[in-house]
């Protein structure tokens, strides 16, 4: 990799309690580039994203974003890092207080403090880029469906123009179809922004539309990291069985008998 | 010593808890005092706290007052001193049974509220949004509630002593006979400043606790529906016995020399 990484990962552990989650994440974001970290449920994809965003402090190892290491970076390093990023959860997160444009013009009126007149206007701007009318605006996200709540996280994702998203499994819990809106969108969004883009996900669609690379994590490690076009072809008999999604092969599965 | 283990296993986890208690409340304090401040919040917990909570605390100052005066009279007509019931009713109020009813009553109504709402912020991620959109959740949820607490309960407990001196006025003028007059002149003949403003000390004190440990509850609430509904039981409880304890150490620091 020529040019210095977006996001840098190395060595990271991260245990809870005995539970040793993390054991030496060593992964590299170029600047532009989108990354999926593939991998079962509970191998720690979320811990991985947590210790990037500073939810979590990782045990050892160290975090680059910008050159600048998280772990021991200052208050105001930390948050000039989060001003840059934007992120959409799993389940939107959207804050139920508020309405859908005061949650997409959050970040904008709160982290920027740009005028709440302004921001509204930005906000349906930027509702508009994920398919949502202006009619939307000022309704409760607890009234929308779940494929239109993650229309609006990502909506307040992109809403500062971040130089980095985070996606933590972008199409759980919504229709194939709506999933594969919201992949395109995904895409389209991290294009036009310029993005690095780092992706959590076990959905193999998902995967394979919105990333550049990708990332396997097995046991707390990063087992497998190579462009998107290689999956299928990559001798890797771990990633073989994950994408293929067969029961019998090398990944150890947390069942005790099926 | 199979019977010592599991007290020393709880006395370990007490002295974690209060620990980590402390350490949300100094965070607090901390970021009570430097920018950026959130007014429009304050303002908009101070009605959820304070208003909201008015017609609660004036029932139940209401009737405390009027059962005051029916028992103190009863017990002190036993040798013949019913006259001090206009002066018991008003220096109880003020100094107990206003603050420590009213703040019961609002650990009850708003300690739980704020636990089940940070608390589900938490379980749904949307503590972690507000990292990531660039907001401190301290300043955002926590400060903006303790703030409100600590200014709004003594006002309540202030109105609160009010109503329930009225309510001893109408039991004793009305049902025990007492003169209207000499009842007002008794209320206020014997009464101290002190009294008064050992209740509103008492009554921030209270915003403080329930405030606090509804926020820290529900802010290290985790496992969802049922983790939330801990959290709100745990807030509930803890504030209740934590007011009861401070309420004596506040008066002792008070009265006694």
């Amino acid at each position: 990799m020529s040019n210095p990484a977006k996001i840098s990962l190395r060595n990271v552990h991260k245990a809870f309690g005995p539970k040793k989650v993390l054991q030496g994440v060593d992964l590299d974001v170029a600047p532009g580039e989108s990354v999926a970290i593939i991998g079962g449920s509970g191998t720690g994809k979320s811990v991985t994203l947590k210790c990037v965003l500073g939810l979590l402090t990782p045990d050892q190892g160290s975090i680059t974003v910008d050159g600048i290491d998280m772990t021991d970076a200052s208050q105001a390093e930390r948050d000039a890092m989060l001003a840059k990023t934007g992120m959409l959860f799993q389940g939107a997160a959207l804050f139920d207080s508020l309405s859908v444009w005061e949650n997409v013009a959050f970040g904008l009126i709160e982290g920027r403090g740009m005028k709440p007149r302004d921001a509204r206007d930005v906000a349906i701007a930027r509702l508009e880029d994920v398919g949502l009318g202006s009619d939307v605006a000022n309704m409760s996200p607890a009234s929308l469906s779940g494929g239109m709540q993650k229309r609006v996280g990502l909506a307040r994702a992109i809403a500062t123009e971040p130089e980095i998203l985070f996606f933590d499994e972008p199409t759980t819990g919504i229709d194939p179809i709506m999933g594969d809106v919201i992949n395109d969108l995904i895409v389209k969004c991290t294009r036009e922004l310029g993005a690095s883009a780092m992706t959590i996900t076990h959905d193999m669609a998902s995967a394979r539309k919105i990333a550049d690379r990708v990332a396997m994590l097995y046991q707390g490690k990063i087992i497998w990291d190579g462009p998107v076009s290689e999956i299928d072809t990559a001798d890797n008999p771990y990633l073989q069985q994950f994408v293929a999604g067969d029961i019998e092969g090398p990944l150890e599965l947390d069942l005790k008998h099926l | 010593m199979p019977i010592f283990a599991p007290v020393g296993q709880i006395f370990l986890t007490f002295l974690a808890l209060v620990g980590r208690v402390t350490v949300f409340a100094g965070r607090t304090i901390g970021h009570m005092v430097t920018p950026p401040i959130y007014f429009r919040l304050i303002f908009k917990q101070m009605r959820e706290i304070g208003y909201f909570s008015l017609p609660v605390v004036a029932m139940t100052t209401l009737f405390a007052g009027m059962v005051l005066a029916l028992q103190s009279y009863s017990g002190f007509s036993r040798f013949s001193a019913e006259s001090a019931v206009a002066t018991v009713v008003v220096i109880s109020m003020t100094r107990e049974l206003g603050p420590v009813l009213a703040g019961l009553m609002v650990a009850g109504r708003v300690g739980a509220a704020i636990a089940a709402e940070i608390g589900t912020m938490r379980v749904t991620e949307q503590i972690d949004a507000l990292v990531t959109l660039s907001t401190n959740p301290f300043k955002y949820l926590v400060v903006p509630r303790v703030v409100a607490g600590l200014v709004t309960l003594p006002v309540l407990v202030l109105i609160g002593d009010i109503i329930g001196v009225l309510g001893g006025y109408l039991v004793g003028v009305n049902k025990l006979g007492f003169n209207d007059g000499s009842y007002i002149r008794n209320t206020f003949q014997y009464l101290e400043q002190l009294d008064v403003i050992s209740g509103l000390v008492k009554a921030a004190v209270f915003g403080f606790i329930i405030t606090l440990m509804g926020c820290y509850h529900g802010y290290h609430s985790r496992g969802g529906a049922q983790g939330v509904g801990q959290a709100t039981t745990n807030a509930v409880v803890s504030s209740s016995i934590l007011i009861l304890i401070s309420n004596y150490i506040v008066t002792e620091l008070f009265f006694t020399r």
